[in-house]
């Protein structure tokens, strides 16, 4: 097995006559923590498609090693399976494929719903479904995590919660993890590498690097910096003079 | 305190309007608004429905319709579930067969009394072809709206963890539209259980349907009275039958939306 378990080189995608990618070439490094930012429509939940395979690129090629397992935006339970049948489906493509009480056990204790197991999906809040969610992707043991926009359905205090418990459950079971985020406090606050995109045919803007070990604060120098120079990136920050003229 | 008030909502204030009904209905026979020929008292009925149980007409009546009913239903959901899923899924099958069965569907089921008559005489068969034709259409299209309303991103996660074929179709597709049947169950089981006494007046020769016209044509009014009453007692217990369904902890999701 290589150090790279997701690897694109020179992909370009379109959908029809729209172009979506142009030779767009990128490396992930084993447990690496990987968010892509960018506008909205820019292309981001079609990367992860081509990351997971779902989608075949246009042209170029994506090297893809060991399993990958996609976290979705919400509602990616199955309403009509308990949390413990939802925790369950993780392990469907193995060969051993049931939950042994000790793994489920283990699972709902590190996403914290110990005594949920036989919950219903909507008798439970919108974070708590996006921690089952995350519970069965863990469970099938597969190398990388695919997150599109996980969090973006929730409010921003249990956004703030749910990227600590994420941090905590990344350093309890490591794995490799592309982020895809509108939110860029977010992505400076998760990631080690950001990945910015620009618009429509995207293809990458910079590439940053937080060097902070985790958890980190929100407020962190290194994270208020990151998030400074991303919105630099997308043209999205107040020019000084501009501030001065409100005041 | 509020089991208590929930103990008078449920049974004292239903039971109190029905016997303000039937006072209202005694004194109408008693002032004779209709001759009594045509306008039975309660006591009438009640007696009635001594005579019928006592013949056990009524009984015998009832299992015939429940029976026709049964049957046309089952068949009718059997052969348009499958037919619905396929549809669903596949643009072509719905492009040439959706019109047809809009048709089919928006034609009153009454109208094929004269055939079901002429091919399949008196008796069951006639009426379970009648509330086969009230039922299955309606089903076809419950069917079709619910698969088209099942949200993407359960087939994503169904392809993700491996689902395919004949398990997708039972693990996914048909637990997703499970709450929506089960509605369209209940409107249609009332649907059937109309058309039954309609079809019995004509093409049967016992049932519900047929007692209440065989009681009209001997103008006992009484038993006329009688056979509507189990006819509405019936309906409303077939559709509580029917509420259980959603009551499946796997389809609760459906309705607490």
């Amino acid at each position: 097995m290589s150090d790279k378990p997701l690897s694109l080189e020179h992909v370009s995608h379109s959908f029809g006559a729209s172009k979506v990618f142009e030779d767009l070439s990128l490396e992930i490094e084993r447990g690496e923590f990987v968010a892509i930012v960018g506008p909205s429509g820019c292309g981001k939940t079609t990367l992860l498609n081509l990351l997971s395979g779902y989608l075949r690129p246009t042209s170029g090629v994506i090297r893809r090693e060991g399993a990958t397992r996609m976290v979705y935006q919400s509602d990616g339970l199955f309403p009509w399976l308990t949390v413990r049948e939802n925790i369950a489906l993780g392990l469907r493509h193995l060969k051993e494929g049931k939950l042994s009480e000790a793994q489920l056990k283990d699972l709902l204790e590190l996403i914290r719903l110990e005594g949920f197991s036989e919950h219903y999906p909507h008798q439970l809040s919108g974070g708590m479904r996006q921690r089952v969610e995350l519970a069965r992707a863990l469970a099938g043991e597969a190398d990388v995590l695919l997150m599109d926009e996980p969090f973006s359905s929730l409010d921003y205090q249990t956004r703030l919660r749910m990227r600590r418990m994420l941090v905590r459950v990344l350093t309890e079971r490591p794995r490799t993890v592309v982020f895809v985020t509108h939110d860029i406090e977010e992505a400076a606050q998760l990631a080690d590498r950001i990945l910015v995109l620009s618009e429509r045919p995207a293809h990458l803007i910079s590439e940053l690097r937080v060097q902070v070990e985790r958890p980190r604060d929100p407020t962190h120098p290194a994270v208020v910096s990151t998030v400074k120079t991303i919105l630099d990136e997308l043209g999205l920050r107040e020019s000084a003079s501009e501030l001065a003229e409100v005041k | 305190m509020k089991e208590k008030s929930s103990l008078v909502r449920t049974y004292i204030l239903p039971l109190g309007v029905a016997l303000i009904f039937i006072a209202l209905w005694a004194a109408l026979s008693a002032i004779q608004v209709f001759p009594k020929s045509a306008f039975p008292s309660p006591l009438d009925v009640v007696y009635g429905f001594r005579e019928e149980i006592r013949t056990g007409r009524l009984w015998d009546d009832l299992v015939a319709s429940l029976f026709r009913v049964s049957m046309g239903f089952v068949l009718a959901v059997v052969l348009s579930v499958p037919l619905g899923l396929l549809l669903g899924h596949a643009a072509a099958a719905r492009a040439a067969l959706l019109p047809a069965v809009n048709f089919f569907r928006s034609l009153s089921p009454l109208a094929w009394i004269p055939f079901a008559i002429l091919w399949f005489g008196v008796g069951d068969l006639p009426v379970v072809f009648l509330i086969f034709m009230a039922t299955f259409f309606s089903l076809v299209l419950a069917v079709i709206a619910a698969v088209a309303n099942i949200p993407s991103v359960y087939f994503r996660v169904a392809a993700d963890y491996g689902f395919r074929g004949w398990s997708l179709l039972w693990n996914v597709t048909l637990p997703a539209i499970m709450p929506q049947i089960i509605t369209a169950l209940r409107v249609t089981a009332g649907v059937a259980w109309l058309v039954v006494v309609a079809a019995e007046m004509i093409a049967g020769r016992d049932g519900l349907g047929f007692a209440i016209w065989d009681a009209r044509n001997g103008l006992r009014t009484d038993l006329l009275v009688c056979g509507m009453i189990v006819i509405g007692i019936i309906g409303v217990l077939l559709d509580r039958l029917l509420v259980r369904l959603t009551r499946l902890p796997s389809v609760r999701w459906g309705y607490e939306r």
